[in-house]
């Protein structure tokens, strides 16, 4: 058994609106093992944002955490107060956002806006902290480091920002990443670029890396285990294999036959009907009810919970009770799951 | 979708821009097409490749360098006469990415969507303004009541929505969609796609669809340019292009184009090209087949097809 880093339970975060408490996190439970990586997916306002920003301890001055504990290191991240969080931003768990050029400062070289966060953490001397620096801008494939060491973030690419980023984030050697949509601002070959990056940094210090994004493909790279998140909960994860192959919840359903499919491009692209619910007013029951065509009627009343279908996999639907009527996964996603499995089988013997 | 039925032609299309004395930007650089009626034409390339420059000078948002442009066999570079003006202005018109950006955030969504009437004078009376409008949203999925409320009360895919309302309004023949649904959530951009490819069969409509994603151009368009710094490197059926890519950069991008599949992910193999060895200027235009074609020297074309 892999040893656990990280352990969320129960997370319940709420927003003070003008227009009331809005529970942007109802009940979110997972954990992260050593040197994995776990995606969290879902759609813009799932609360998968708000999660990592409570891991890091950085929550808008209206949001509290109303209940829930994240351990690390044996240690409630939730209970820290921004004193406390100080020796632990940077230093054992780092984030890095979607957009480079808004998390760097124009105004600084990038030699310099690495060194900060070198000496804010480490014990180092200037001189040291220089080395450091330029041992960084080689680590996340920065050639001539001397040289870069002296530009301005608007003196480099996009993707060459985001390495920048990269490095800060590594500077004080976290154990944990988070990394909130790096690679969305960035084109596909770029962005190919930095995951590589990421994956060949992750094997050699060996980070915990939580990944969101909303991209399937950069999932399927990506991702040691899948977290599905909605309305504010989790309400599927398991091993990647298991999300694409074998996805139990309707709301996974949806959001894998949503992506195009190419044997069939004829057919309309599957669209989830209806919105979001507004978490103003959490609806009673399954949140997802509403829009799925396989709810049944007890979805309306009462939530379900995590039902266990393997020792890796868990899902949060009714349809996995014993009194629910058998309902199996679309005829779609079963064809593609076969043609994935073909496709695998193709590409493994190459 | 008809072989000789041209809707649009563009021919030698040249976009530079003059940065000082010295410099001068070739953004689009000698790019010659066809578009058919009621078809998908997708153009795909990274950022600076000149997609968008592409489709901006064809609208006319900028005034092309040299080359020339034929909708509905009028010419639309240089001086225009009123009548072709107004053709431009009604038939072909444009989807932009950020929903956000493009919408006047002080004006209702009433007023934006009569605006491209306002300005043509193409209602007799204040009621039937408004009743194109409430038609126009209910066919774009949204419903009457949000005509007097503002963008910002409306999630991303209703922004988006409503970019697409104002576009069709004015009834045109030819859109032109530059990333119009690159900003939105996965489960959304079906819902947009989906939409667009039902209006196209109602109406007929020809799109220029215009992204970086490549599945989901491969998924709309019927055929695919491939764009590198300013030049079309590939065009074809996008079949051709996506089973049988023959110019390194299409290559390239294709292979960085992560697959929703683990295990395929797992072995996936990119290549990688920079460009640097090949002066596009020296290529022609070669056939492989059918519609198919690559810019490439003689030699350039022998090799990459012999791989």
């Amino acid at each position: 058994m892999k040893e656990k880093i990280l352990d969320v339970k129960d997370l319940c975060v709420n927003f003070k609106t003008h227009n009331g408490n809005v529970q942007a996190i109802r009940g979110a439970s997972f954990d992260l093992y050593k040197g994995e990586t776990l995606a969290i997916v879902g759609e813009s306002g799932s609360g998968k944002s708000v999660t990592t920003k409570v891991l890091m301890g950085i929550l808008a001055k209206n949001g509290e955490i109303a209940s829930g504990e994240a351990l690390y290191k044996g240690v409630d991240l939730c209970k820290l107060t921004k004193k406390q969080f100080v020796a632990f931003r940077g230093k054992e768990i780092a984030m890095i956002f979607q957009d480079p050029m808004t998390s760097l400062n124009p105004t600084m070289t990038i030699g310099k806006q690495i060194k900060e966060a070198v000496l804010e953490h480490t014990k180092l001397k200037r001189h040291d902290a220089k080395l450091r620096t330029l041992e960084l801008i080689e680590l996340v494939g920065i050639t001539n480091p001397e040289e870069r060491y002296r530009q301005y973030p608007h003196q480099l690419s996009g993707g060459m920002r985001q390495r920048v980023v990269i490095a800060i984030a590594l500077a004080c050697e976290p154990k944990i990443l988070i990394a909130d949509e790096p690679t969305t601002a960035l084109d596909v070959t770029i962005q190919s670029q930095i995951l590589e990056l990421i994956k060949s940094l992750q094997k050699q210090i060996g980070l915990s890396i939580i990944f969101i994004t909303h991209d399937l493909g950069v999932v399927a790279n990506m991702a040691d285990r899948v977290a599905v998140m909605y309305a504010g909960k989790i309400i599927e994860y398991g091993t990647v294999e298991e999300i694409f192959m074998s996805p139990a919840q309707p709301y996974t359903w949806g959001l894998l036959a949503s992506v195009p499919d190419m044997a069939n491009k004829d057919i309309d692209l599957y669209s989830i009907p209806g919105a979001p619910p507004n978490l103003l007013y959490p609806p009673k029951g399954d949140a997802f009810a509403l829009r799925s065509e396989y709810a049944l009627k007890i979805d309306f009343e009462e939530e379900p919970p995590l039902f266990k279908i393997t020792d890796t996999h868990y899902a949060a639907t009714w349809l996995l009770d014993e009194r629910a009527p058998k309902v199996e996964m679309p005829e779609s996603l079963k064809k593609r799951a076969q043609a994935m499995a073909k496709e695998a089988l193709a590409y493994g013997s190459k | 979708m008809d072989q000789n039925d041209v809707i649009l032609e563009v021919s030698n299309l040249k976009q530079y821009f003059k940065m000082n004395r010295k410099f001068t930007v070739k953004a689009v650089d000698d790019v010659s097409f066809k578009v058919f009626r009621g078809e998908t034409f997708g153009i795909v390339g990274e950022s600076g490749s000149g997609k968008s420059t592409t489709g901006r000078s064809l609208i006319k948002l900028y005034e092309p360098t040299s080359g020339s442009v034929k909708f509905e066999g009028k010419e639309l570079t240089g001086k225009m006469n009123d009548e072709t003006k107004r053709l431009l202005r009604t038939k072909l018109q444009m989807i932009f990415q950020d929903p956000m950006a493009s919408l006047n955030p002080r004006k209702t969504v009433m007023n934006i969507i009569a605006q491209g009437l306002d300005i043509h004078k193409l209602y007799n009376s204040a009621g039937e303004r408004e009743e194109m409008v409430y038609q126009m949203l209910e066919t774009v999925g949204l419903s009457r009541e949000h005509a007097h409320r503002y963008p910002h009360e409306f999630s991303g895919g209703q922004r988006q929505r409503i970019g697409i309302a104002r576009a069709l309004i004015m009834s045109p023949s030819f859109v032109i969609c530059d990333e119009a649904i690159s900003a939105l959530d996965v489960s959304i951009q079906a819902q947009v796609v989906n939409l667009l490819k039902k209006l196209q069969n109602e109406r007929g409509l020809t799109y220029i669809f215009i992204a970086h994603d490549l599945s989901m151009v491969r998924y709309i368009s019927n055929r695919i340019a491939v764009m590198h710094r300013g030049k079309i490197v590939e065009i074809g059926l996008s079949d051709d292009i996506y089973n049988n890519p023959v110019h390194p950069y299409t290559r390239a991008l294709l292979s960085a184009v992560p697959h929703p599949n683990p295990h395929v992910e797992r072995y996936r193999q990119r290549t990688y090209y920079d460009g640097k060895d090949v002066d596009y200027d020296l290529g022609s235009y070669h056939t492989i087949n059918g519609q198919h074609m690559v810019l490439a020297t003689d030699d350039e074309y022998k090799s990459w097809t012999a791989q």
